[in-house]
């Protein structure tokens, strides 16, 4: 893993809490030159280290809401791969939203997502359970976000002060 | 019926302004107070006349209250602050800017640095005694001196040397009755800043004339150029300054009211006299909330300073676009720009722009001499804002100009 540059960090704070922000006005706010940021984000894009620009949703919000899943999965890790493999083989499927290797209890957190909840208990009797290493499945429904990627669902209070002050 | 004979005893109710204290009423209302009325009233606004931090306070200093309160601690503390408290100012204040105190017999924790520069003027004056103070500043200073019996001294501070205070400036307005120079820097509203060579004239004059100095560095942290330089770090001004801050602007603590003030001992004692008969002790829980934000809340306070920073640039960048000259603000999180280009005085534009544009903006009057001309941006609001509150200002300037 390579050290990011000071400006390559704080480019990517900034492009976290809005990923919509211009090199243009990135370059006013760090202080240096445009080009500079341009390479920089090019940089990252191509290093992978920013891989998407995505959208948050509050599918809550959404009248035909998803279902998510997160299911804890125990395997037997493979002889020269470990768990590379299953890995793979569980997040290739699309409704897989994320996979995460873990420390404690079980090996992998898989974040599924579904229309309904047969959809959700079908992926995992049919495609999960069945693969020769999973030892074992656990499937927690998520009921409702409050926050997601350091982001605050629910509506925020605006902004309290006075107008002006001293 | 009951209301009206209410209205009557109003009418009829005599004025007791003849009681007060003259050098209590003679005191002017603040050119902020006259403006904030205007802009109460108005919808839609942008307003860049904030004076305070836009972070809510971090919720781990909140939670650090929550729970102290949870866990019954709501008695009073020791008159000079809880010993722990004290004791980590002491360790901040040395880390970060290199002045060493005893948390034993030198600092006393404060309602806000308000309280502490009503207390370090009430020590001090002398009835008669001069007050200098750069301006434009901060505008509490000049009347808390009047009403601690002094003779408040303005000394005006230019944009042609960046607001800062030069020693020429400071010499010129010395009489044998000065006696004290109340500092702000980083400054409310320039965002000046003074550095080791700014400040090495200006100890000498303090010397020279034996003046006692109150230096206000509530904003210390919000320096954007290098480090800030403490005025009681410098060579032999240790004993002559009382250091005056507190956790409103760098930790976005305004609400909580928690100042310090540090100073040597025999003058700490006096103060402490003041502040043991008229408040006894800074509120408890927010001593607490002012100890975690010490203990724990370094990392959060570098990003807001970065996030300000950030805006500063955005701000600066943007009103030199529009055409208003504009100096670099090196500190606080105020952007000082001139609008004499535009023909109109400080507190017509700040007027017209609020009702024409819909930006409130505070007129460089309010804040005393050398304020003329100019009018002073808060930045410390969101990027949307900002950006949004520059276009309006740009279509009002390119209007009138």
């Amino acid at each position: 893993m390579e050290e990011l540059s000071e400006l390559k960090l704080k480019v990517l704070d900034l492009l976290k809490e809005d990923a919509r922000r211009s090199p243009a006005l990135l370059s006013t706010l760090l202080g240096v030159e445009e080009e500079e940021v341009k390479t920089s984000i090019a940089e990252l894009e191509r290093d992978h280290v920013i891989v998407k620009y995505a959208t948050v949703v509050n599918w809550g919000k959404v009248e035909d809401e998803k279902v998510t899943a997160l299911i804890e999965v125990q395997i037997t890790p493979e002889r020269g791969r470990g768990f590379e493999g299953i890995a793979e083989r569980i997040y290739l499927f699309p409704q897989v939203k994320s996979v995460y290797l873990m420390s404690g209890a079980y090996d992998l957190l898989v974040e599924v997502e579904g229309g309904n909840l047969r959809e959700v208990a079908n992926f995992v009797s049919e495609k999960l359970s069945p693969i020769d290493s999973v030892l074992s499945t656990k499937t927690n429904f998520i009921l409702k976000k409050y926050k997601q990627d350091g982001i605050i669902f629910e509506e925020r209070q605006e902004d309290n002060r006075l107008l002006i002050s001293p | 019926m009951i209301l009206n004979e209410q209205q009557l005893a109003e009418n009829n109710r005599k004025s007791m302004s003849s009681y007060l204290a003259p050098r209590v009423r003679d005191i002017q209302p603040s050119g902020i107070r006259k403006f904030f009325d205007l802009v109460s009233g108005n919808k839609d606004i942008i307003t860049l006349g904030v004076g305070e931090p836009d972070f809510v306070t971090p919720w781990h200093v909140r939670e650090a209250c929550v729970y102290s309160l949870e866990r019954g601690f709501t008695g009073y503390t020791s008159n000079a602050g809880m010993p722990e408290l004290r004791e980590a100012i002491a360790e901040y204040l040395n880390d970060s800017f290199h002045v060493t105190y005893n948390p034993a017999n030198e600092i006393i924790v404060t309602v806000g640095g308000s309280e502490a520069i009503d207390l370090a003027l009430r020590a001090l004056i002398v009835p008669g005694d001069e007050i200098l103070i750069p301006e434009p500043c901060y505008i509490s200073y000049s009347p808390i001196a009047s009403i601690g019996g002094g003779v408040p001294v303005g000394i005006e501070t230019t944009a042609e040397h960046h607001f800062k205070l030069t020693a020429e400036a400071l010499e010129a307005q010395i009489t044998p009755k000065s006696k004290i120079l109340i500092l702000c820097y980083p400054s409310n509203p320039t965002g000046a800043i003074m550095t080791y060579e700014d400040w090495l004239p200006i100890a000498e004059v303090v010397e020279k004339h034996d003046l006692i100095v109150i230096s206000d560095e509530i904003y210390a942290e919000l320096t954007y150029e290098g480090k800030h330089v403490s005025f009681a770090s410098m060579p032999g001004m240790m004993d002559r300054t009382i250091l005056v801050s507190g956790f409103s602007k760098a930790f976005a603590m305004t609400g909580w009211r928690m100042g310090y003030v540090c100073a040597h001992s025999d003058l700490i004692a006096a103060m402490l006299k003041i502040h043991q008969y008229t408040v006894m002790c800074a509120p408890a829980m927010g001593q607490v909330a002012a100890l975690e934000a010490l203990r724990n809340g370094m990392g959060e306070k570098d990003r807001m300073v970065e996030s300000y920073n950030q805006r500063r640039r955005l701000v600066v960048q943007g009103l030199r676009e529009i055409g208003l000259d504009c100096h670099e603000p090196q500190g606080a999180f105020y952007a000082f720009p001139s609008i004499k280009g535009t023909g109109l005085g400080s507190e017509e534009f700040a007027q017209r722009l609020l009702t024409e544009a819909k930006v409130a903006a505070v007129p460089g009057t309010a804040f005393g001499l050398g304020g003329e001309g100019f009018i002073r941006c808060s930045y410390a609001t969101s990027i949307a804002q900002l950006n949004e509150a520059l276009e309006r200002m740009g279509n009002f300037v390119g209007k009138i100009k």
